[in-house]
């Protein structure tokens, strides 16, 4: 079936190569005319945030890599270095580390609206399971970009994660060693970390590419959970959600530049001034507040090794979450207990949190197994337990009807 | 569209979570928490009071510099608290910095120059621990940085010498102190007053030149504080702005849907 494309494109230049490569007509027909649910609220920015997040992630960081130098004798000084000498220098690491806090804010909140309005539900099980992988790679590059400017926060943050894995009986060390590229974390550690922190941001987007791929097939939810019901229920992307997500985008800009320009180290840690120090163990190891919930669910089980299944179970529960949702019904505005338990796992998220952060004594101990039994509690027996019990509220006939409040108009 | 009170159910919750997250950074442990003083860098609008970090410059090169080290700033670098280039040269000559290797290959030292590092009073670690009974002045480029409490720390270490309460055992060569971890500092009591005689007439008491000194020292940590606030409330501003103008064309469009 080879052959060219027929594009009506007007210009002939245009019209030559969307002939032979129809990027053109792709686009507009997955970002210009994309039939696009009318009803969406703000809540349906947060993709397109954490895309802008990505994008000014990548370019900050090409620019700090031109300046910057994976060696543990030179790390630290090249980046005050960074800070000090090089043009603007100071703005390029202070939008890419406090970026960093907020692609974890816009992501967190995209997940949350995923979850409230039951967006991982047939059909868009491999869209959901898809931004779950997106997590877990900007875990990793967030991990490891941290370690890059050898303080001691990322010296003994680095050393304690990566010795997680020797829990695992037999393997453990070895997968420990092969991590370090040597015995402790040194100079191959940060070299190699120095790498993969440069790649993944390339594979996230790939990964990125495929969920909205994935979401274009199945196309977006919506506040009420309801399928559109035909053309009236959708708006072309353009220029209706083209402009709403341009007011998300300046908002957010807002919140990030008031971070870069006025307290650009608040959401860090001091000890991440000093200079790793091998010989040095500071007082408290805590991660960035990103990681601090499954920290907390970490250093809340006795076991070792049942520790680091249970925290990397929080994360890798969410891929089953498609079925572990027993109910049809997907939006929590439809079902008025189940959003409860809900805000309660999003509360016990925060405490996690809160738990993280403070040494694992007296109160804490208890805080965070209690919130660490609810967060998995949620998932594995409530979520599919609830969605057989509940009696979730009538849905409405329609997106049109629901949202303009008049019958349905014959079309 | 219609916004239900649904949509606010979800940012309830969202917000609960950050109110969480607020407090993260408001945690240190094992430690009196300084008094909380009245800095001219403080808030969006605040930078350092040049004179007072002048002469906090001043306190540094006679009484800390004996034993810290800043590598991390160039003598260049104090255009940021208001030198101009021949008052930098003329500071930066007064120093005996090293200067590469002589044309026999022995290291040479000779008078600073603007483009020279601040000079490093021991030549490494080592050597430092050996001259100060063991214990290691930290550098001071970050300091203010680098410290829970940041330059309130430092003020509450700086002024917060004191006797030993009594009962209080203290270790050989120590010295008592109510700010620092633990209250025992290896560092003996660096400012008295007089201890350094200002130009400007300024009373050189232990609080003054505390002051100054840290104000001297949170500009060495952050060089940059004072372009980027400029900075951060034009881009402020125009993100204002340009939410307003984006929000208008956002209604325009969606007026015919609604």
């Amino acid at each position: 079936m080879a052959g060219l494309h027929k594009s009506d494109l007007p210009n002939p230049v245009l019209n030559w190569i969307d002939s032979r490569l129809p990027i053109i007509t792709m686009m507009q027909k997955e970002y210009g005319v994309f039939p696009t649910p009318r009803n969406f609220n703000y809540f349906w920015n947060f993709g397109a945030l954490a895309m802008v997040t990505l994008v000014l992630m990548i370019v900050t960081g090409i620019f700090l890599a031109m300046n910057y130098q994976p060696n543990t004798g030179l790390a630290f000084d090249s980046v005050q270095h960074i800070m000090r000498d090089v043009n603007y220098g100071w703005l390029l690491r202070y939008v890419h580390q406090n970026g960093a806090s907020m692609f974890f804010i816009v992501t967190y909140i995209h997940i949350f609206r995923g979850m409230y309005y039951g967006s991982y539900k047939a059909p868009r099980e491999l869209l959901w399971i898809l931004g779950v992988v997106i997590l877990l790679l900007m875990m990793a590059t967030a991990f490891m970009g941290y370690v890059l400017p050898w303080g001691q926060m990322s010296y003994w943050g680095a050393t304690v994660i990566t010795n997680l894995f020797s829990a695992f009986p037999g393997v453990g060390k070895y997968i420990v060693t092969l991590l370090w590229g040597g015995f402790s974390v040194d100079q191959p550690t940060l070299n190699r970390f120095f790498s993969l922190h440069y790649l993944l941001p390339f594979v996230l987007i790939g990964v990125v590419f495929l969920h909205v791929a994935a979401l274009h097939i199945v196309g977006s939810n919506n506040p009420l959970g309801i399928e559109p019901g035909g053309p009236q229920d959708t708006l072309p992307f353009h220029p209706y959600y083209t402009a709403k997500d341009s007011v998300g985008i300046c908002v957010f800009l807002i919140v990030w530049a008031a971070f870069v320009f006025f307290a650009p180290n608040l959401l860090g840690d001091p000890n991440n001034f000093i200079e790793a120090n091998p010989l040095q163990t500071p007082a408290d190891i805590v991660p960035e507040w990103y990681f601090l919930p499954y920290y907390a669910i970490l250093r809340s089980v006795p076991n070792k090794l049942l520790g680091v299944c249970m925290m990397f179970g929080s994360l890798l529960v969410l891929l089953i979450l498609p079925w572990l949702d027993t109910s049809r019904v997907r939006s929590c505005r439809f079902r008025p207990t189940y959003k409860w338990f809900l805000f309660a796992w999003v509360i016990s998220f925060a405490v996690l949190g809160y738990c993280g952060m403070n040494k694992p004594e007296g109160i804490f101990v208890i805080l965070s197994r209690v919130a660490t039994l609810y967060y998995y509690a949620f998932f594995l027996v409530i979520t599919p337990i609830l969605g057989k019990l509940e009696r979730p509220l009538p849905l409405p006939v329609s997106i049109t009807q629901s949202v303009t409040g008049r019958p349905l108009e014959s079309h | 569209m219609r916004t239900s009170r649904s949509s606010l159910a979800p940012a309830v919750a969202a917000a609960l979570v950050f109110a969480g997250l607020s407090i993260v950074t408001a945690t240190a442990q094992d430690a009196p928490t300084p008094a909380k003083q009245i800095w001219s860098f403080d808030g969006i609008f605040g930078t350092p009071d040049l004179a007072a970090a002048q002469r906090g410059f001043q306190v540094y090169s006679e009484v800390c510099s004996n034993c810290h080290a800043m590598h991390q700033l160039h003598f260049r670098d104090l255009s940021g608290i208001g030198l101009n280039g021949e008052e930098i040269a003329a500071v930066a000559s007064t120093f005996t910095v090293p200067q590469g290797l002589d044309d026999q290959g022995q290291p040479k030292e000779g008078p600073g120059t603007p483009a020279n590092q601040f000079r490093s009073p021991f030549p490494n670690e080592k050597a430092s621990r050996a001259a100060n009974n063991g214990a290691y002045p930290p550098d001071l480029s970050l300091i203010i940085n680098a410290r829970e409490g940041g330059p309130d720390y430092v003020y509450g270490v700086l002024t917060g010498y004191a006797q030993a309460p009594d009962g209080f055992t203290m270790q050989d060569g120590m010295n008592y102190n109510r700010t620092f971890p633990g209250h025992q500092i290896a560092m003996p009591q660096p400012l008295t007053d007089g201890r350094v005689t200002y130009t400007d007439g300024t009373p050189t008491t232990v609080d003054q030149m505390a002051r100054d000194v840290v104000t001297f020292l949170h500009w060495a940590s952050n060089p940059e504080e004072t372009e980027r606030k400029a900075m951060g409330i034009r881009v402020i501003l125009f993100l204002v702005l340009l939410t307003g103008v984006t929000y208008a064309v956002k209604r325009r469009i969606w007026s015919d849907v609604h």
